[in-house]
């Protein structure tokens, strides 16, 4: 989650329609949020239809959101008893209705960015429909790595060499290398980090169908595709983390009880790793979020931060910490004074403040002629640490 | 010495006529870097002043190389325009392209590293060295500063320092300032980026100007658990290290296929026993890092 890697997770439904724009093969779908929804779904689909919880994880057959219903009545039994389900933490606010597929095999077909490597990377195996990360642990000579140099792409017959490598057998080796044309066209069209189908399968009939589908997409390309917007998923979010990201804050929630505020991703990382270590010593207390108010912060984005990490009611006592290196200090004490006299009585709780780096002199006098009585100055990140952890615990223990 | 950039460095800034472009010439300028110019598309011709000094504007990277003797590019361009501009740098046979822009699609950063031969793909020779992207860039104390790490927080000494992070990056400069720095590398934290740890691990060892290193890590993908292998294999000089992110909860990852790729599960404790398995100090917090330091730059001399 605090990866810096800015992507968009795509539930199966949202995966599968751009597989089709790509002209990959799927089946037909309903996505529908009731049970009586999902009875007209199966009457317009016709014959069994398979009913599928639509989350961000991974294990939803074992988990029974994955179910099988012969009749639109069932469908509708079915629906009711998925919605709602909790599957690894994640609520079913939708399902999706699908027809049932007579399944004569399965196959894994993948492309991926390669951190390691800085390069793309295929992924195929005869040994579809289960837990691909199992196959590489117990069989990884059953799972083909074919890299692809970013540069090029991949026709016909490098998707030949993929399919090959896979060793798929002979009647859908064409049909399974069209799939992976079109699946790579998915993942450069649509600036992916992660195109997978899995399983592929070869159904009764002869069809090659991508059954099931997982894409990541690469959020610093949203420039360039308007309509990625509204694949990102608002309802999964937390209030605060709403609230933080309509003011564009790098927010995220977390479950301890010092709020903090700092400037750039490794140091607002570290900075949750040091108040979790100094609260050891203060009755376990813990960072409740991680806010980065990102190399170039004003006033009025310290404002708009401690607005948020006040307004959070698990936050007992606040870490500011910021090195300035383009962002200069005197801003940053400016925005703290600023944010503390515009919420007024609200702001209740202590805040602890370490400035270092550009204009430091200058930042440090502004506070201490403001003398707020909530700030506490600190001197080191390890002290001003152990002294919000201290004040959370204060709190805590009145509290309780 | 000291790696990269050294004051002998003829640099341009790639976009200097943006609002960022230019606020950072003037830094670098005033931090004593040699920036012999700027490259805007359409801009050819023109001048751009500065505090002291004006600076010509060319219209493309090899005009500009060829006026100037360039051998180092500061890329300031938007994100949209960034892919393009890297390529031109690399074709124009400029040596070392430190890409600041924030925010480029990991399609373009995998096109241009691969342009430029920086990838795992055996085949492809490496033909120019890039920093970044989203990384503050390098700077050389007392030579030359080729990004937008501020140039007063240390000055020149003998530790060499990789960080995928900025403001830890200044933070630890600042830690360390009584000892200073031969070069300071920051690498950029997104997935795929031209300059890894090991890149800069390698060219520390062989820099007679550096004694000891000081490596910063964070979360995600396993560059630091392929470092310790490196270092285990490659480094004599003493390194220490410093991972961030400890706490950060477990990432909503859905595709398993990212796991397989890393051979890691990414976190920081993995990171950091990987780093102690082959003798590598690492630090609690970022002032402990810094001390351990201290005590192998005294063991030392």
């Amino acid at each position: 989650m605090l990866d810096r890697v800015g992507r968009v997770d795509l539930y199966e439904y949202q995966a599968k329609e751009l597989f089709a724009a790509h002209g990959v093969p799927v089946l037909p779908g309903r996505v529908v949020t009731s049970g009586a929804q999902a009875r007209a779904a199966a009457a317009e689909l016709g014959g069994a239809v398979v009913v599928k919880a639509q989350v961000k994880t991974g294990g939803r057959g074992k988990a029974g959101g994955v179910r099988l219903a012969q009749t639109p009545e069932e469908a509708q039994r079915t629906a009711d008893a998925i919605l709602g389900m909790d599957i690894k933490g994640h609520t079913v606010h939708r399902v999706l209705i699908t027809p049932a597929c007579d399944i004569a095999a399965e196959y894994y077909l993948s492309f991926l960015l390669d951190r390691t490597h800085r390069t793309f990377l295929a992924m195929a195996s005869v040994a579809g429909g289960m837990d691909i990360e199992e196959v590489a642990a117990s069989t990884p000579e059953a799972l083909a790595k074919i890299p692809v140099d970013p540069r090029r792409s991949v026709d016909a017959a490098t998707a030949a060499e993929i399919v090959r490598g896979a060793r798929f057998p002979a009647e859908v080796a064409e049909a399974a290398a069209e799939v992976a044309v079109k699946l790579w066209e998915v993942f450069v069209a649509e600036d992916a980090t992660l195109v997978e189908v899995n399983p592929l399968v070869l159904d009764t009939h002869g069809a090659i169908i991508a059954l099931d589908g997982k894409v990541t997409l690469d959020e610093n390309a949203a420039f360039r595709h308007p309509g990625h917007a509204e694949l990102a998923d608002p309802a999964g979010q937390d209030p605060l983390e709403a609230r933080a990201k309509a003011r564009h804050l790098n927010y995220v929630k977390l479950d301890g009880q010092v709020g903090i505020i700092g400037n750039g991703a490794g140091l607002v990382m570290s900075t949750l790793d040091v108040v979790a270590y100094a609260g050891r010593a203060h009755g376990g207390m813990r960072p409740a979020n991680f806010l980065d108010i990102g190399g170039g912060a004003n006033a009025q984005v310290m404002a708009d931060g401690l607005d948020i990490i006040l307004g959070d009611p698990d936050v007992h006592s606040v870490f500011v910490n910021v090195f300035g290196g383009i962002t200069a200090c005197d801003q940053v004490a400016t925005g703290i004074v600023q944010a503390l006299t515009i919420l007024g009585d609200t702001a209740a709780k202590p805040l602890v403040v370490r400035l270092d780096g550009n204009n430091v002199a200058e930042g440090r006098r502004i506070l201490a002629e403001a003398a707020h009585p909530l700030v506490t100055m600190a001197d080191t990140m390890d002290a001003a640490a152990d002294k919000a952890a201290e004040l959370a615990a204060l709190i805590c223990a009145k509290g309780a | 010495m000291a790696i990269y950039l050294t004051k002998d460095s003829r640099i341009i800034v790639q976009g200097m006529t943006g609002a960022e472009g230019r606020k950072h010439t003037q830094r670098m300028l005033h931090a004593g870097s040699q920036i012999v110019g700027g490259v805007t598309p359409g801009k050819g011709g023109q001048t751009a002043g500065f505090e002291g000094t004006s600076l010509p504007v060319f219209g493309t990277v090899a005009e500009a190389i060829t006026a100037t003797g360039a051998d180092v590019s500061v890329v300031f361009v938007p994100p949209r325009f960034a892919k393009a501009a890297v390529i031109e740098a690399i074709d124009a046979g400029i040596g070392l392209i430190v890409v600041i822009t924030e925010g480029i699609p990991v399609h373009d950063a995998a096109a241009f590293c691969a342009h430029a031969g920086a990838t795992g793909l055996a085949a492809s020779p490496v033909r120019t060295r890039i920093i970044g992207p989203n990384c503050p860039g390098v700077i050389t104390p007392g030579a030359s500063n080729a990004g937008i790490i501020p140039a007063d927080i240390t000055g020149p000494g003998r530790i060499g320092l990789v960080s995928k992070s900025g403001t830890l990056t200044y933070q630890m400069m600042y830690e360390l300032r009584g000892i200073g720095f031969s070069t300071c590398v920051g690498i950029g934290g997104d997935p795929v980026i031209g300059t890894t740890h090991i890149d800069a691990l390698r060219a520390f060892e062989d820099d007679p100007d550096t004694a000891a290193i000081v490596m910063i890590g964070e979360i995600g993908g396993d560059a630091e658990e392929r470092a310790a292998e490196y270092i285990k294999a490659h480094i004599t000089k003493p390194v220490v290290a410093y991972i961030a992110g400890f706490t950060a909860p477990e990432g909503k990852t859905m595709g398993h296929a990212g796991a397989i790729v890393s051979g890691s599960s990414g976190t920081a404790a993995a990171k950091k026993d990987a780093l102690e398995a082959v003798g590598v100090q690492v630090g609690t917090t970022p002032s402990d890092t810094a001390e351990l330091m201290r005590r192998v730059m005294k063991s030392l001399s």
